[in-house]
């Protein structure tokens, strides 16, 4: 499972990036990129402010 | 742009840039590294100031970056009891709004003139470490691949912080120790220009709304909510939207911006440097836990990490040993009153609409000359007695 991002939507705030216990995200200014480390925890996905994060392949 | 330096810092907010300029004073040479285009923008902060911080955080007072200048700030509970705290009675705790791009800018023009070299659209994407010790960073500049090297990588990279998770330092945070933010900025709006305004309650559960009038019809309109209290995305963005429509004095403004954010709300982190590594502002979790306010806590840290880099390099001692000067000197000035006020968020995140109505209507309604804890907890008391066992520890 991967996470998704709307490009759409995202701001660029880092809080997805800060609040990921397993430092799989980082901010490329403004594209994030996410690594292998990602434990589907859904984190960020939750803590967004403005709904810019997705778990690809459902829940 | 040269190929080593005595300091590296990797982010040019007030952290990074009031860093780089003390360890400049100090004689180092000092490179700061900023991944944005531009220093200062966008802005994500509320831009709320106290006026009384700035010379302890060592930030000089500059016309420039004054937005509006406050008689105080505003506590309104959700069934609108309003109580105000003035600068006249409480001292330190209301001050400005800034114009935050600006004050990035100013800062970093300070550190400039010390001496440091500035680089902006520069990411840096990794330590150089040789064996536990970092001893640089890999950048991309302009596209290119560089290495530099340093003696000192200071991480004043922010809330989204690498640095520290780099160089093995725990700067993780749990859900409840983070707020997810959203604000707006609004025109055409009814803000009071001379207060800054604060709404608790269940309306921004485990945090508060914010408006932080930038003129007569202008201000940060914004929103923090405990990350515990998050069941989706975008529940953060949809609490404020709603509040904004119901309240009539904001309904009708007009968005001249949208930001987003976190903010660390946790008690203070056990461990801030690593052998060749020092951490300041937000990526040592510097962040007042009750209010959310980092600029000044960043600057007073920034301060003392630029002392500590300068001494570090005349005495060529570069390790964690070393960096305890820095890691008791930030704690001194700061520690007690982030524990302190982490305990009391702890608190409040518990109380009920119910509670807070009473409690803020209480306050509302005395005359209160000296606004202190005690003063507080004693209006509580005259009125509710039942309340103030909920306050009790903190007596
Ligand atoms: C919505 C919101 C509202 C806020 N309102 C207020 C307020 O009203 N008052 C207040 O006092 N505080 C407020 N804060 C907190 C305040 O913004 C921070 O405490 C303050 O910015 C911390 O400064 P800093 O220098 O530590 O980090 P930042 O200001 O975040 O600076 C970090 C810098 O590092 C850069 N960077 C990050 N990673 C890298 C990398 N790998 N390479 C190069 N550069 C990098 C970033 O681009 C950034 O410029 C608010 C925060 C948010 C999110
Ligand atoms: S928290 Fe949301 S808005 Fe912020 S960078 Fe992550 S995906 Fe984008
Ligand atoms: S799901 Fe969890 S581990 Fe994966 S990127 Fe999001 S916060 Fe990190």
């Amino acid at each position: 499972m991967t996470i998704k991002t709307d490009a759409n939507k995202c701001l660029h705030c880092g809080l997805c990036v800060g609040s990921c216990p397993n430092n799989a995200i980082f901010l490329n200014e403004v594209e994030l990129e996410f690594n292998d480390d990602c434990i589907s925890c859904g984190v960020c996905v939750r803590l967004c402010p403005v709904g810019a994060l997705d778990m690809d392949g459902g829940e | 742009m040269d190929d080593e330096y005595d300091v590296v810092v990797v982010g040019a907010g007030p952290a990074g840039s009031t860093t780089a300029r003390f360890a400049a004073e100090g004689g180092a040479t000092v490179l700061v590294l900023e991944k944005r285009q531009e220093i200062g923008t966008p802005v994500r902060c509320g831009e709320g100031l106290s006026r009384g911080l700035l010379d302890e955080a060592n930030i000089p007072l500059d016309k420039s970056w004054i937005a509006a200048e406050m008689d105080g700030a505003r506590i309104i509970s959700p069934a609108g009891h309003a109580f105000d705290v003035d600068e006249s009675k409480a001292g330190v705790e209301v001050g400005f709004v800034i114009e935050r791009d600006l004050f990035d800018r100013a800062l970093a023009r300070l550190a400039a003139k010390a001496g440091a070299d500035v680089k902006v659209k520069t990411s840096v994407i990794a330590l150089i470490k040789e064996g536990e010790k970092t001893i640089g960073v890999k950048v991309i500049h302009n596209g290119e691949r560089k290495d530099i090297k340093a003696k000192i990588v200071v991480g004043s990279d922010g809330y989204e912080s690498q640095v520290g998770r780099w160089a093995g330092i725990d700067t993780n945070l749990k859900p409840s120790d983070i707020m997810s933010c959203f604000q707006y900025r609004l025109t055409d709006i009814e803000p009071d220009p001379k207060y800054t305004e604060f709404f608790i309650g269940s309306g921004a559960p485990g945090g508060y709304i914010w408006v932080f009038p930038k003129n007569e019809d202008t201000a940060n309109v914004g929103i923090g909510v405990a990350g515990n209290m998050l069941k989706n995305g975008g529940e953060v963005k949809q609490y404020l939207d709603n509040w904004i429509a119901k309240n009539p004095r904001f309904s009708k403004g007009k968005q001249l911006d949208m930001v987003a954010g976190g903010v660390s709300i946790c008690a203070p982190i056990d461990r801030t440097v690593s052998d060749g590594v020092m951490l300041v502002g937000d990526a040592a979790r510097q962040i007042d836990p009750m209010t959310g306010g980092g600029i000044a806590n960043s600057c007073m840290a920034g301060g003392v990490a630029g002392k500590v880099a300068a001494e570090a390099v005349e005495s060529g001692d570069f390790s964690a040993d070393f960096f305890q000067r820095y890691e008791k000197g930030w704690r001194d000035i700061l520690e007690e009153k982030l524990f302190r006020d982490w305990m009391a968020k702890e608190k409040v995140v518990t109380l009920t609409d119910e509670i807070f109505d009473k409690v803020i209507s209480a306050l509302a309604e005395v005359d209160m000359t000296n606004i202190t804890v005690f003063n507080i907890l004693k209006a509580v008391q005259d009125k509710h007695p039942e309340l103030v066992k909920e306050f009790e520890e903190f007596l």
